[in-house]
């Protein structure tokens, strides 16, 4: 089976001091890989240079592209690559109003990619886009509101469905439940569960979150200083964490 | 008239303008930056009109001014005196006459000559800014010919309207590559893009300069269940009884009455003069204004 996204020694350097450095791992179809560490690790800065935000200083992404097989996306024209981050990918932004035209109504926010691949029907993208809404659990009678009419918790998940709208193979979050309450929290990884499940969707997920991971990784990946301390399956990591980092980590989680 | 160079600007200025202008027919639809002169008036007031003019204005030429259709506005009247003050030109007021007309906000009723140039005042020449605020993205979008957020402003409009209610400025793609701003037009104008004499626009404050060379594709952007359409006021003209023209409509008096008046002054004229005559309008006579 070939890999989704195939990291080869990613490093990332800002001047002097570490982004991230010497990060590998194979990302196969469906499956859903979580990068934790504290605040500062290079968590961000990592899935920033996977989604093509950033250029990494070393190393290779590979993705498996629908025509060309295993393509490094480091090296591919700019085009190529931002026709992939409006197609296959998806990137769900910590802070929604990154994610979203806050100017534009909530149809308009899903319809945009549709109508970025050239869906040029109105009715028809107003059908999905009404479609989607209900699938993220939003009111077919909130699609012409802007999103700041929203909640943060509408506005989060207004932005799940305006990422899955053309049915990306790829996502990448980070920190998608920051800032959200708990029972909000409880209700939106619900939800990316269901549609990572359903759609089959691979995805990489950044967050400082345990819980988070817990819900919705196969696989974790711990984070310190730009460099992975630890790798393997989620519980195991968690349930028996072998790297003295990770200990703290896990047993830093308040218990209630 | 020995105060100023001919037409205002100096010479490297004009020879600079002139080959942005260039650069404008050879790529139709892309906005070439140019190093934008302040000019004797205000931005906002036809500046980067008024250097392209500038530019490729000959003694030899005949120039009109319009402003919203009319030759007798005040930006029209200001901007044709600068011209017969600093080149010294013939001006006029019949389309057919000219040989370079400057605009704003109307393209002529009568379709324009291979011999003629037309020369747009543009307040932002970026179509997509209103929706992405950054230029840097903005032109790595042209580049890229990423123009989907072209079409979220328009569903917008359908969502909010019930119809593409863009009624100005209304984005056309030129020649199946670049999306561009026509400057303030009214749609009704947009099918007039496609014509035989040159079309230059200039926008001062944004510094930019972009072209639509003679019989160019332009098509105006919409969606398939909602195609594009010109649309006008639903009257005849009240003077010369066109049912052609654009229209503007007049407040006539205190008590709500209203007239509907071709917005090219000088079509209503000619027609007049050959005798047509509108519900409100009297048989024409020279000078009677």
């Amino acid at each position: 089976m070939t890999p989704l996204l195939q990291v080869e020694n990613i490093a990332k350097f800002y001047g002097a001091r570490i982004g991230c450095a010497d990060v590998s791992f194979d990302l196969y179809p469906g499956e859903v890989m979580g990068i934790v560490g504290e605040s500062g690790s290079g968590k961000s800065t990592l899935l920033n240079c996977l989604a093509g935000h950033l250029v990494p200083d070393r190393g290779a992404v590979r993705f498996d592209t629908r025509t060309g097989g295993l393509r490094n996306t480091v090296t591919m024209s700019e085009p190529e690559r931002r026709m992939l981050g409006r197609t296959d990918w998806a990137f769900v932004h910590q802070h929604a109003r990154d994610g979203l035209r806050m100017n534009v109504s909530a149809g308009g926010n899903v319809g945009e990619r549709l109508m970025a691949v050239n869906a040029r029907h109105y009715a028809e993208i107003r059908t999905q886009a009404i479609d989607w809404l209900g699938r993220v659990e939003i009111m077919a009678d909130r699609i012409d509101d802007r999103p700041t009419a929203f909640s943060g918790g509408m506005q989060q998940r207004l932005q799940i469905a305006r990422n899955l709208v053309t049915g990306p193979r790829l996502v990448f979050m980070d920190e998608p439940t920051g800032g959200l309450d708990v029972s909000v929290q409880a209700r939106l990884l619900d939800l990316l569960r269901g549609l990572v499940r359903e759609m089959r969707l691979s995805a990489i997920i950044v967050t400082h979150d345990l819980a988070v991971v817990r819900l919705l990784a196969d696989r974790l990946m711990v984070m310190k200083d730009g460099h992975v301390v630890e790798t393997g399956l989620t519980d195991q990591v968690l349930d028996d964490p072998q790297h003295a980092y990770t200990q703290l980590l896990v047993s830093s989680v308040l218990q209630v | 008239m020995t105060d100023y160079n001919f037409a205002y600007l100096d010479e490297q200025t004009k020879r600079m303008i002139r080959r942005t202008i260039l650069k404008g027919l050879a790529i139709p639809g892309y906005q070439v930056p140019f190093a934008s002169r302040e000019m004797p008036m205000p931005y906002g007031w036809g500046t980067g009109g008024v250097q392209v003019s500038a530019a490729v204005l000959t003694p030899d030429d005949t120039l009109k001014v319009i402003d919203q259709g009319a030759d007798d506005t005040t930006n029209a009247v200001s901007i044709r005196r600068f011209f017969q003050k600093t080149a010294g030109v013939a001006v006029t007021e019949a389309t057919a006459q000219a040989s370079v007309i400057q605009t704003r906000h109307r393209i002529p009723e009568q379709d324009l000559r291979e011999d003629q140039i037309i020369v747009y005042q543009v307040p932002i020449p970026e179509p997509l800014r209103f929706l992405e605020p950054s230029e840097v993205e903005t032109r790595k979008m042209h580049s890229l010919e990423e123009y989907g957020l072209m079409h979220v402003k328009l569903y917008e409009d359908i969502s909010q309207h019930g119809d593409i209610a863009t009624a100005y400025a209304y984005p056309v793609k030129v020649e199946g590559r670049y999306v561009m701003d026509p400057s303030p037009i009214p749609k009704f104008d947009n099918p007039k893009l496609e014509m035989a004499g040159i079309q230059l626009f200039g926008a001062g404050r944004e510094q930019r300069i972009y072209a639509i060379p003679p019989y160019t594709q332009v098509v105006s952007l919409d969606f398939d269940d909602y195609p594009f359409q010109p649309t006008k006021a639903d009257h005849a003209c009240g003077l010369c009884g066109a049912h052609d023209s654009y229209l503007d409509e007049l407040i006539v008096d205190d008590e709500g009455g209203r007239v509907f008046m071709c917005s090219d002054t000088d079509y209503c004229a000619t027609r007049r003069r050959a005798g047509h005559v509108g519900t409100h309008g009297t048989p024409f006579e020279e000078d009677a204004a």
